[in-house]
């Protein structure tokens, strides 16, 4: 049996009982990612000589007050910002931002239980795409099959999670970058609520849709993960200031009396029947467990997808303006006046996917155009929240197929 | 010969000085080394965030209420796209269709005449760095700047002259000073203003096509500027020609408005609702809080001292130029001064210092108890007023207390009667022949007198009554 196989609670065992130490676990990953990580790529940049410091370190000072994440390797996506460890959203207009000037919020809430972090994770250039194809470095293989893509943005958290190369890791959702890949991995992800997780040091794509969220093997592993991040940060005015939950209490209830909402728009035209079983198997294991389930409707689901589009692409081209090659990342080496400086740092940092997203945001903010997409999807989207508001009044959760399909 | 009509209408910006940045903790201070008062939130860095400075919306909404605006219960932020290097988010947060404070006037005085100007809106947003263009193809820009707090006051297009436009200015910034929100220093660009002017026949409803001044760096520029673009915008006219809507600058050298840019339709900015911060709601509660923070006003000030005070309009208006004289004049006459003597001193010796010594009053060493205790001793004829300037040179200087500086430099006045009789006996029998000149009529004579006796005491003989007592000795003789 692999460490890989533990979970996080019987690993913090291990390690109290002196079976094994922080150091051990560190190694474990790096030699899993020397092993298959040139098949499967997903890491950008190796932590190595800082994480097996740092655990030597924790070895020396574990007390038996530690947390249940302590020493724990993971990966984070390289959206999410770290001091000193280079930070590129997977795009070329990154690609020199070696020494970041700050901490996100929740790596500083990791480091505060004294997990390790192993190395930064491949991703959608700039979260943008859904397959992890969109990096500018290297394409992420699904390690199940390396034939096929592991999904994304948030691609290299899932699979790196999935090839046993780290124990969790971090990545972020804005329209199913963390829950996509996560299903096409077979592992947990979870995007949760917005706002209660800071995005202080979460590399903008769309603000009021971003999440960071975790990636584990198991559901209980997610909700110590998720227990380790959540909270106000005072430096996030979107993050809610509200009282944080025992998450992990929530498994001693089981699933009795559960009620549960199944969207009729979920398990329509387009799914594929294996997907729809296995979602249907999922229903009746929970009825077998005590729950009840109900078919219901989110009448305006089927325009979620064209809101999203706009709301995002309009965000992002206001948050990816601020790359312009004169504080830090890209400056292109030709030999321009300003004005062009700007247009050819761009030119040669930005993909194609992310210059399509800005171009298309930029034109649905337009004067003339900004009620008919940009105002339009706002209401939308309060429609959308309505449609669940709705149904969350008679039941505790909704369940849907994550994707319409498994990976390709 | 057509007859037109100016309009004017202001944009004034004003840096707000609170104590940090509008949306990171850098402190907000003028005049620091290039890029000093920053940190990776002003520079934009990736995954940076904006929080809402409070004390930033207490002095938007004091600012607001200053100038008679409504104070929006629910207001938000807004992004203003636009590309610039000095500009590190490239978009700017700003309030774009809910401003803090709306619909509000000032009243304005010229030639005599009161006039209410509309205050159209005042919005809060953030200050942009600094740019610097070298000639070796090289811009430098410093970030400093960059989230200082700042109000955008927007006018009504209700002026009519230049010289409104002035007075408009003037009273705006005296108003802000009182609140305290802000020093509204040109010269540091804490107060800033672009001017928007057309012209109309007289009589016509419709606004004609208007041109915006930049690069007004005082008040008379403003003024001078404006009254250029009059000019030009008229002879245009009435040589059959038409006024396009341009930016234009004023150049200080020549005098005149130059042609900067034609504007096409307007710039698009796309304008959405900034998702980084969260709506604002202002209670009640927090809009009576703030309203209890405003001081008196200056014109209800100037109302009082005129009302209540018995002073003269000048003494009043001069009295309440600058909250700080105000306050320093009330001082003066809390501690006993008469207010006529105590706004004498301050138009007078006072302000000839502060303007010699390019000081401001509340730089001073005096106190407004020491001038009070200072006048109150001319009044009670310890001194002389000749002898208050030097008390007065000594306590501008150094400070102190008047009484002691009287002391020390034995500035006592003679006022005993008997004793300054005595004295003046001797002269007149020593200088027999001045009072034969003074009773033929040689006036002179007295003033020569006089001079003797305050030869002889040093200057220090009650003046009045040396003249007095001269008189009566000579009658008897």
């Amino acid at each position: 049996m692999s460490l890989f196989d533990y979970t996080l609670k019987e690993l913090q065992e291990k390690l109290h009982n002196k079976e094994i130490t922080v150091s051990d676990l560190v190694q474990a990953s790096y030699d899993r990612i020397n092993e298959v990580d040139g098949e499967v790529q997903a890491f950008l940049t190796l932590n190595e000589e800082k994480a097996k410091q740092q655990a030597k370190e924790l070895d020396e000072k574990l007390g038996s007050d530690a947390s249940i994440l302590y020493g724990m390797p993971l990966g984070l996506k390289d959206n999410i910002v770290t001091k000193g460890l280079r930070t590129t959203c997977a795009s070329q207009m990154l690609d020199n931002l070696n020494d970041p000037l700050y901490d996100a919020t929740v790596v500083q809430k990791l480091n505060a239980e004294n997990t390790v972090t192993i190395g930064k994770l491949n991703m959608d250039e700039f979260a943008m795409g859904s397959s992890t194809e969109n990096s500018s470095y290297q394409n992420t293989r699904n390690p199940w099959n390396t034939d096929y893509v592991p999904g994304g943005s948030s691609g290299g958290a899932a699979a790196s999670v999935a090839a046993n190369e780290v124990f969790f890791s971090l990545g972020s959702d804005t329209g199913g970058s963390i829950r996509q890949p996560a299903a096409f991995c077979g592992v947990v992800g979870l995007k949760p609520t917005y706002g209660l997780v800071s995005r202080f040091g979460l590399v903008a794509f769309a603000s009021s849709l971003d999440q960071i969220g975790p990636i584990t093997k198991t559901v209980e592993d997610n909700a110590h993960l998720l227990q380790a991040i959540v909270g106000h940060d005072p430096m996030d005015s979107t993050s809610a200031n509200v009282e944080v939950p025992d998450y992990s209490a929530a498994f001693k209830e089981g699933v009795k009396g559960l009620r549960i909402a199944v969207p009729k728009e979920y398990l329509a035209e387009g799914i594929d029947p294996e997907v729809k079983e296995a979602v249907l198997t999922a229903l009746k294991q929970y009825e077998a467990l005590g729950a009840t389930w109900d078919e219901v409707s989110l009448p305006h689901s089927k325009y979620a997808v064209a809101a999203y589009y706009l709301l995002a692409s309009s965000e992002a081209s206001a948050n990816l303006a601020r790359f312009d090659g004169v504080r830090y990342g890209k400056r292109t080496e030709k030999k321009v006046d300003m004005i062009d400086m700007f247009k050819e740092s761009r030119a040669e940092g930005f993909g194609d996917e992310v210059k399509r997203r800005i171009m298309l945001g930029t034109f649905a903010l337009s004067s003339g155009y900004y009620d008919a997409y940009y105002k339009k999807s706002q209401k939308v989207r309060t429609l959308i929240k309505n449609d669940f508001e709705k149904i969350f009044n008679e039941y505790d959760v909704v369940i849907g197929p994550t994707t319409p399909n498994t990976s390709i | 010969m057509t007859n037109f009509e100016t309009v004017i209408g202001l944009e004034v910006h004003v840096e707000l000085k609170t104590a940090s940045k509008i949306f990171s903790p850098s402190p907000n201070a003028f005049g620091s080394e290039p890029n000093a008062n920053v940190n990776p939130i002003d520079l934009g860095y990736p995954g940076v965030l904006p929080v809402l400075n409070e004390e930033a919306v207490n002095f938007a909404m004091k600012a607001s209420m200053a100038i008679n605006c409504d104070i929006a219960t629910n207001t938000k932020f807004d992004r203003k796209n636009y590309f610039y290097p000095d500009n590190p988010k490239a978009y700017q947060i700003s309030q774009f269709d809910q401003p803090i404070g709306e619909n509000g006037w000032i009243e304005i005085e010229v030639n005599g005449e009161k006039k209410k100007i509309g205050i159209t809106r005042l919005h809060l947003e953030e200050d942009a760095g600094k740019l610097t263009h070298g000639d070796d193809g090289y811009s430098l820009v410093d970030y400093n700047r960059q989230g200082t707090p700042l109000v955008e006051i927007v006018s009504e297009p209700d002026m009519r002259t230049p010289e409104e436009a002035y007075a408009y200015l003037e009273k705006l910034k005296n108003i802000i000073q009182y609140t305290g929100v802000s020093d509204c220093k040109m010269e540091e660009g804490s107060l800033r203003c672009d001017a928007n002017i057309s012209i109309r026949p007289v009589g016509q409803k419709e606004f004609g096509t208007k041109t915006e001044l930049k690069n007004l760096n005082s008040f008379s520029f403003v003024q001078k500027g404006l009254e250029f673009e009059e000019k030009r915008q008229r002879e245009v006219l009435l040589n059959g020609g038409e006024i396009l809507q341009e930016t234009r600058r004023y150049d200080e050298q020549t005098k005149e408005t130059i042609l900067m840019r034609v504007k096409e339709g307007s710039d698009d900015y796309r304008y959405f609702p900034e998702p980084d911060l969260v709506p604002l709601y202002i209670d009640e509660a927090w809009k009576e809080r703030i309203r209890a923070e405003i001081p008196e006003l200056p014109d209800a000030r100037r109302e009082r001292y005129v009302k209540d005070l018995d002073l003269p309009a000048y003494d009043a208006a001069v009295l309440t130029s600058t909250i700080e004289m105000a306050d320093f004049f009330e001082q003066t006459i809390k501690a006993g001064a008469d207010s006529k003597q105590a706004s004498n001193w301050l138009m007078g010796e006072v302000s000839a210092y502060m303007n010699k010594q390019q000081v401001e009053i509340q730089d001073l060493k005096m106190t407004p108890a020491a001038l009070a205790k200072m006048i109150n001793l001319i009044e009670d004829g310890t001194i002389s007023s000749k002898m208050a300037k030097k008390v007065f040179a000594e306590l501008v200087e150094n400070g102190g207390d008047p009484q002691k500086i009287v002391k020390e430099k034995g500035l006592v006045q003679i006022s005993d009667e008997g004793q300054l009789r005595d004295i003046i006996i001797g002269i007149l029998n020593e200088n027999q022949q001045s009072i034969v000149d003074y009773k033929n009529g040689k006036d002179k004579a007295l003033g020569f007198l006089v001079g003797q006796t305050m030869k002889v005491t040093k200057g220090q003989a009650n003046p009045p009554m040396v003249n007095k007592i001269i008189l009566e000795e000579i009658d008897k003789r």
